[in-house]
This record gives C-alpha cells, structure tokens and sequence, in this order.
C-alpha cells in the first residue's frame, strides 16, 4: 500500500496550533473557532493517516535471505554463512547499568562483555542447554577440585595478553575478583563470590587494603603467575557457574581507574572499546593483542561492533525492521507495535525463545491476610491464568502460562507437567470454587480488601495488575493498585517494613537467573538468610526451615543428577507453601536480522542470542 | 452539576455601556425593560454554533449521568475482561476496526478486551467531574481574591497580584505530576483513585484561578469608582454590602464566560494527566489513559486511538463553541 501524501493535505501547522491552543488556553485568545476548525481538518489528516499507517512496506525486502521464523532458537542458524570482517549493529533501548565487569548486573551487559573480558572458565559457545555448560577460557581446563570441594585450583594457558600485548597473569584474575568486595565504591554487580569466598566479610577490598600489592584477600592464593587457587570456608557446588560470570573477568591494577573503569574496561577479549558516550552509542574494535589461538571460545567474527540507543523502543523497532541495526542489544523482546508489524510481514526474521524469566505475583506474609497460607491460596485459584497471559502478550510473545516457579531452563525444572494448583484445567481459567474454599477456610468468608504494588514503567505488568484485579473481583477479594516509581524498587518493594506499612499484599515481579542453577535463581528469592532490610528479594519474606536445609544440602552435593533433584524438591516445597503466583514462564519475541550469521540462543544468558559468536555474512 | 448559564442574576443592572451597544446595534426593538440574562440569551439563541455545542455539553453531562444505565443497556460493563475477542499473536482485537460488534458497538481493548463503549461512557464521567469541579475551585478562589485585590487596593493588591504572577509563572503540569505521585493512597476518608481526582480537581483549580482572578480585579477597579458605587457608599453602605450587593452582581458575565473557558482547559489537562499516567488509577476508565495505551497499538488497532481521541475532541470542541457563544452573548464588545 502506498501511503505517501497525494493531492490536498492538511496543514501541518494547523495540527501544531490544535495543540498549542488547547494547552495553553485561557486567556482571551482571538479567533478561537477558527482555531477549532483548523483542528478539525488536523484531526481528518490525523485519521487519514491512522488509517494508512496499517499497511506499512511490503518491498520484498525480507525475502533476502533471513534464517526462518525460529531458525535460532536452541540451535545455529546459518553457521557456514558467517564471514570475518564487517560492523555488527546492535540497538538498543536502555544503556547497561554498568559496563565495568564487576559492577554489571543485566543480563545483555553479561552476555556484552565477554567481547572484552575473558573469564577463567565461561559457557559453552552452543545453542540452548548445551550452552549453560562450561568450558575453560583463561585456564586450561575445568578446575582441579580437591579438599571436599573445598579448594579449586586453575592453571592459565598460554598467549592470553590483555590489550597492550602485556600477559594477563593469576595476579589479575585475583585482583578483577577483589574489586567486588569494593562495594562502597564499586555497587551493583552480583556478590556471590564475596557470600563463597568471605561470608564473614573481612576482606575490606583492594582499595583499602594496606598490603603492598592490594591482594590480600586470603581465599585466593597465586603461587605463580600461571597458577590461581581458591580456598572456600565452605564447599559450593555452583562456585565454577559463580567463576564464569563475567564479574570474575581479570582487571589489571594499573588500569584501575575504579569508579570510571566503566568508561573504558581494559580489554582481554578479542575487542576492546574504541568510544563509549554513555546513553547514547557504544563502538568496539578488533584487540590486535588478542590471538585466535589463545582462545577456544571466541570465533570474532566482525572487524566492529557498535551500539546505539534509543530513548523509544518503538523508533528502535522500526530501525531494526528497517535493517538499519542487526538485533536488540536488550534481548527482551520486541514492543507490541513492532512485534505485530514483524510477525505480519518479516516472521523469517524472529525468534520464539524461552527466556529463563518466571513472571509472578508474591504474597508479603507481614501483611495480613497473606499470613495465612489460605487467604494466599484463594488468590492463587482465583487467578484467571489465560487472562494474565494474554496481559503478558499471549502465548508467544508472553509465554506458556506458569505453574510453577522453577524456570525451564533450570536442571530440576519441570515446566508445565509439575502443576499443583491445577492451571492448565479449564484453559487456564480460575478455579472461583475453590477459591472461595479457601477463603471459607482462611476466616474470610466474604474475600478481603488488600493492595497490589506494581511498576509504574511497565506497561505490561500494570496490565496484569488490571487482570489479576479483575479475577479477584469475582471471589469478593477488592485489590487497590498501586503504581509506584519503577526505578525505585529497591527502596519500596524491598523493604519489607514499607511492604507492610502499605499493605502491599501483592507484589508483581519477574526473576531470572543469574547462572543456570536454582542457586543463582531461587537463592535470593526462597532463603531466609536473603531477606534483606533494602534491597529485599524475597517479598514473601519466605522462612521455611525445609527450603533452607534443601538449599543447603544442594550446595554441598557434586553430583549433577542429585543437583537437580533438590531443585525440583525446592520447587515444590515452595509451590506448596503457596507464597507466589506464576504468570508465564516467559517468552520473548527477538528481532535478527537478515545479515546476521551463526546465531543462537542461550541457556547461559536466558535465551538471547549468545552475542560473542554472531558473524555477518559479507 | 451544571452552571447557571442561561438565568444569571436577574436583577444584574444592565450597564450603560451594554445599554449603548445594543442601540447602536439596532437589533433590538424594545430596548428597556430587559434584563442582562435576557438580552444575552436572545443572542445566544441566534449563535446555531454555540447552541450546537449547548446542546452536546447538555447530552455529555446526560451521558456522564446516566454512565451505568448506558452501559447497562448495551449489556456491557467496562471493567469486564474478554480475552476471548483477543488475537493471542498480536495482543488486538479480533475482526475489522478493533472488533466493533454488534455487541461491542465501539470494539474492545487490545490486551485486555474490555468494552471500549462503556470505557468511553464512564471515562466522560472523570472528564467532566475534573473539569467541572476545578473550574468551580478555580471561580471561586479566583473571584474572592479577585474582588478583594481590586477592591481594597493597596498592599492587598499588591500581594495577591504578586501571588497570582507567581502562579502563572509557574510549570503547573509538572507540579501537578510530581504531587500526584507523592500522593498517599489514602487520604481523608478516600481511597484510590478518589484520592487522584481530589488532588488533581484542587490542584488544577488551585492553578487556574489566576486567570479569573486577573480578569476579577481588573473590572473590580473600575467598578469600584463607578457612581452607584459612590452613591451606596455615601448612603452609609458597608463593605461587605458593596463587595456582594454592587459589585459582584456585574462580576456575573466575565466569570460566566471565564469559567466556561475554563473547563475545556482542565478536560485537556485531565487528560494529559492520565495520558502521562498519574491521572485515575485502573481499572477506572478515562479518556487520556485510553489515548496513552493506544500508542502501542495504533498501527494495528488505528480505532482505539482514534475513538477516544474523538471523545476529547468533541468535549472540547463543544464547550469552546459554547463559552465563545456565551461571550459573545454577555460581552459583546469584549476585546478578543
């Protein structure tokens, strides 16, 4: 459809007096009906356009080559295609809260800064499960665990230099460690090494460390250059997953520019950063010190790698439609605008994955009456399910619908065929009989009034605060929602004594994991020891000595089939205390673009595409 | 709810100047003997474009009324959520034009497949509620600092008109934005989203009244020296006696004509308000709030931008037809 403006059009000035007018009004301005008619004719080119912008291009352009409509979903789409050379363009809508290594705490920076961090161990360059499993980087192999599990010892290969040519040694791998006990001055990347290596938290941090090389933390120890050693208090059977997080990425003392190093990370991958102007673009370049055969992981594919960002996620839609940038550096789906335009005409281009992320509801136990375990039930049965999907954007671009809280890409997970409360029943529709049993049970005969705390920012999660508002209506349970701040959730939803000072007794959140084990996704979430003053994680304020116990016993077993059957015990242990409500196990809708070659998603960072590997095909 | 438009005060004496304008007109054939409410309705019956927007104004403040009955009628409710009419790939309507039906005669919601009819019908009852009551807050304030300014003069003067200059200058939009996001949940006895429309009906009157109140003093000081003024105050008459005896009664008109002025400004603001999300609260319906989750849609589903659109529009519209008329109904000779 053609859509460019023929024949006699409105004054585009006409529809800028509309607004000027309308808002500014009140004094006596003259010719005020002319104003108005002037706005009717905007409002008829307003419609005229509304009612051509459906068509949108149809050139073919898409027919040049694009993979097929999840050709990238855990496995590789176009591998043989992919050629050196060339600028891969990722877009994006939001900046990294940090590209310093350790202060990092999204899952796109993670995933980023493997491009100009090495890691002694990181995961598998493969699609899907395959790609949570690990494989040494900086070290020669998988480390040498001895003492019970409780000492974990790695020699570094040869030939890896950082970008000045000079050899990274165990000495910057201790230090690049170090600097996350830093926290005053470096906040916001992941602690768990600090909560392994140091639970008492004496090691003040290399910054305030007298001792003349700044690397007296005593859990780690380097013997010699090639040689690092780690001694944990206690054994933990994830600590290599907490050692592949790009947190443990080496950093050289002298380039420690500490609270700026974000500006300019000191490369050891394969690019290292040409410019970085915060919040607005991002461009990397090939390290010349860097050599192929140092690496087994990197295949460094482009010459350049640059990043732009937007302030609008529908303008960056487009752009990336338009093939102007290659994919969304973001990895969280496409907006709905975009994502409709993309399904109807470029469905080769896009990927369905599973992105690792539980959307759910939580249930403050301080707030009455989510005390008791039934008034938390009958919410749960009360709950349309198939309505809180389709909020979520449906099936496809929302996600099965949840029922339970194990993410699938867990080991342990068993997706929808663990389902206590019986969601699938019905298609998803609420169970209003039983809930008004549990109501009967929980005291409340007649449902309750109570408040749900959602994000303002998010349009999506109001919309299944409005949902789940709707559902509860019909087993008498009144939810009030609140719409508070989004960037400020650490200091509302995380503190349990505001949850309760305002009767927050529905919290809407989503959670991911940060490495592939219930571990890194439920540690935070289900433990007692994780309820926090600010910052708090575990809204539920969940203090089940069972939960505790399982995760006790699970980072003390080695055995990886034993692993995930405590995951899945934790799972139900949860699910049965009745503490959450899983929406989806959510999907995403990502864009690729045609020029992308050997693409795949990961189980590593939650189903995006594994950045490290992407090739063009020029 | 309505204002008294069409029977103001009807022992408004007619000033000379009125008198005067009407005699030069012509127009008129008898000239005495008629009250000011009278005149100015016999020339606003003759205005078919203020007397269209009249009437719709009188048919949206029936709607807002009757909101429940209306939405009854056609079998919806617009809180309902029907995900049946939704399209699980794009989140939109099922069928043509945002699935109007004969059930859903405006279509549905995307997402949520809520009636987008009974949203539209309860969403006129925020719009008016706002803009009615802020201008009443507006009038009110405006006219009684107004009147004192112009009628005691002096330092009274001085610090209201400074207080008015300040108001004016200040960026009430985002005041009004950073107050309703501070604002507590619960509130005197109020919850929700009653809380928002309190705060954003005082708020916006409380922006608003300088503009009445300018216009309020100004004409005051020039009343104020006229000579049936003079003449009550040499018979002995005391100031209030004056302030609402004398003076308001001729206040009538331009407040008249500035309230109705007004309350298609606060429509305006009420839904840029909800546009920007700090308006009512969900799930109560309002016409911004529709027009901002349209924009994620309004290449699939052009109709649900357009129909609220079209809402405010025609609100808007309809009133400043109609306050124009009521000027130039009362106040022929207004500067304009």
């Amino acid at each position: 459809m053609n859509c460019y403006p023929q024949g006699p059009v409105a004054d585009p000035r006409a529809a800028y007096q509309f607004g000027g007018s309308e808002i500014v009004t009140t004094q006596r301005t003259s010719g005020r009906r002319k104003q108005a008619f002037a706005a009717a004719a905007a409002v008829a080119a307003l419609l005229a356009t509304a009612a051509c912008g459906g068509g949108g291009k149809d050139n073919g352009a898409s027919k040049d080559g694009a993979a097929g409509f999840d050709a990238a979903n855990n496995k590789v789409a176009q591998a043989s295609l992919a050629k050196k050379g060339g600028t891969l363009k990722f877009a994006g809508a939001q900046d990294a809260d940090s590209w310093d290594t350790t202060r990092g705490y999204y899952g796109f920076a993670w995933n980023f800064m493997r491009y100009y961090s090495r890691q002694l161990v990181t995961n598998k360059t493969a699609p899907g499960k395959t790609g949570a499993e690990l494989t040494p980087d900086l070290a020669t192999g998988l480390a040498k665990i001895t003492d019970g599990g409780k000492t974990y010892t790695y020699t570094l290969r040869d030939g890896i230099t950082w970008e000045d040519g000079k050899p990274i040694t165990s000495k910057d791998v201790k230090y690049g460690i170090e600097r996350s006990w830093a926290q005053d001055v470096l906040s916001g990347g992941p602690i768990y090494l600090q909560q392994v290596l140091d639970p008492d938290n004496t090691y003040k941090g290399p910054y305030k460390d007298k001792s003349a090389d700044h690397l007296g933390l005593k859990a780690i120890s380097t013997p010699d250059d090639k040689t690092i050693v780690f001694h944990l208090p206690k054994p933990n059977s994830d600590f290599q997953e907490m050692l592949a997080m790009t947190s443990a990425s080496p950093v050289r003392q002298d380039k420690d520019t500490r609270s700026k190093y974000a500006l300019h990370p000191f490369s050891s991958g394969p690019y290292k950063f040409q410019s970085y102007d915060p919040g607005k673009s991002l461009v990397l370049v090939r390290n010349t010190s860097w050599k192929q055969s140092s690496d087994p992981v990197r295949k460094a594919y482009p010459d350049k790698i640059t990043v732009n960002f937007f302030t609008n996620a529908n303008d960056m839609d487009q752009r990336l439609i338009q093939g102007d940038f290659d994919l969304d550096i973001g990895q969280t789906g496409m907006s709905p605008q975009g994502r409709t335009v993309a399904l109807k005409q470029h469905k080769e281009n896009l990927d369905n994955p599973v992105s690792g992320y539980i959307r759910y509801a939580a249930f403050p136990q301080s707030v009455k009456p989510f005390d008791n375990v039934h008034c938390r039930n009958a919410v749960i049965y009360g709950a349309d399910h198939k309505s809180l999907q389709t909020a979520r954007g449906g099936p496809v671009a929302g996600g099965a619908i949840g029922t339970n809280m194990l993410p699938p890409s867990v080991p342990g997970a068993e997706g929808q065929k663990y389902d206590p409360f019986g969601f699938l029943k019905n298609d998803g529709a609420g169970d209003v009989a039983k809930a008004k049993a549990e109501l009967k049970e929980c005291g409340k005969p007649n449902g309750f009034k109570t408040t749900i705390a959602v994000r303002n920012n998010k349009p999506v999660e109001v919309a299944t605060a409005e949902s789940l508002q709707a559902s509860l209506k019909k087993i008498g349970v009144t939810a009030d929602i609140d719409q508070y701040d989004g960037s400020q959730t650490t200091g509302i939803i995380g503190s349990p004594s505001n949850v309760k000072k305002k009767g927050y007794g529905i919290i809407i959140m989503g959670w991911g994991p940060d490495f592939p084990s219930v571990q890194g996704f439920g540690l935070p979430l289900w433990d007692s020891k994780y309820i926090l003053q600010s910052g708090n994680n575990n809204y539920s304020l969940i203090k089940d000595k069972t939960i505790d116990g399982l995760f006790n016993s699970y980072v003390k077993e080695m055995d990886a089939t034993k692993k995930a059957q405590i995951a899945t015990e934790i799972n139900h242990k949860v699910m049965e205390g009745g503490y959450y409500l899983p929406f989806v196990f959510e999907k995403f809708i990502n864009w690729r673009s045609s020029r992308l070659a050997n693409v795949y998603t990961t189980d590593a960072y939650s189903g995006e595409y594994d950045f490290v590997n992407l090739g063009l095909k020029k | 709810m309505t204002a008294p438009l069409h029977e103001p005060t009807a022992d408004a004496a007619p000033s000379a100047a009125e008198e005067a304008s009407l005699a030069e007109a012509g127009g008129a054939q008898a000239v005495q003997g008629r009250s000011l409410g009278r005149i100015a309705w016999e020339r606003l019956k003759r205005d078919k474009l203020a007397l269209t927007g009249g009437i719709v104004v009188l048919v949206l403040i029936v709607i807002a009324i009757l909101a429940p009955a209306i939405a009854h009628l056609v079998g919806q409710d617009p809180e309902t959520h029907h995900e049946n009419l939704i399209d699980p790939l794009f989140s939109t309507p099922k069928g043509s034009l945002g699935g109007i039906s004969g059930d859903h005669l405006f279509g549905v919601e995307p997402v949520s497949g809520r009636d987008v009819f009974a949203r539209i019908v309860y969403g006129s009852r925020v719009s008016l509620l706002v803009g009615f009551l802020s201008a009443v807050v507006a009038v009110i304030i405006g006219t009684v600092l107004g009147i004192l300014a112009g009628f005691f003069g002096g330092w009274v003067d001085a610090a209201i008109s400074r207080v008015m200059d300040g108001l004016l200058a200040f960026p009430q939009l985002l005041f009004i934005i950073a107050l309703v996001s501070v604002m507590p949940n619960e509130m005197l006895g109020l919850t929700g989203t009653d809380v928002r429309l309190f705060v954003m009906i005082l708020v916006i009157g409380f922006f608003g009244w300088p503009y009445i109140g300018r216009v309020v003093r100004g004409q005051t000081l020039s009343l104020r020296e006229r000579e049936y003024v003079e003449a009550a105050r040499s018979l002995g008459a005391g100031r209030l006696y004056i302030l609402f005896k004398e003076l308001l009664p001729n206040l009538v008109a331009p407040i008249i004509v500035y309230t109705t002025m007004m309350i298609p400004t606060n429509i305006l603001t009420e839904a840029a308000l909800s546009f920007l999300g700090v308006g009512v609260k969900p799930p109560t319906a309002s016409w911004g709030q529709m027009l901002s989750s349209a924009i994620d849609y309004y290449d699939s589903d052009p109709m649900y931008m357009v129909i609220p659109g079209v809402a405010i529009f025609i609100t808007v519209l309809a009133f400043n037809l109609f306050g124009d008329g009521v000027r130039d109904a009362l106040d022929p000779k207004g500067s304009r």
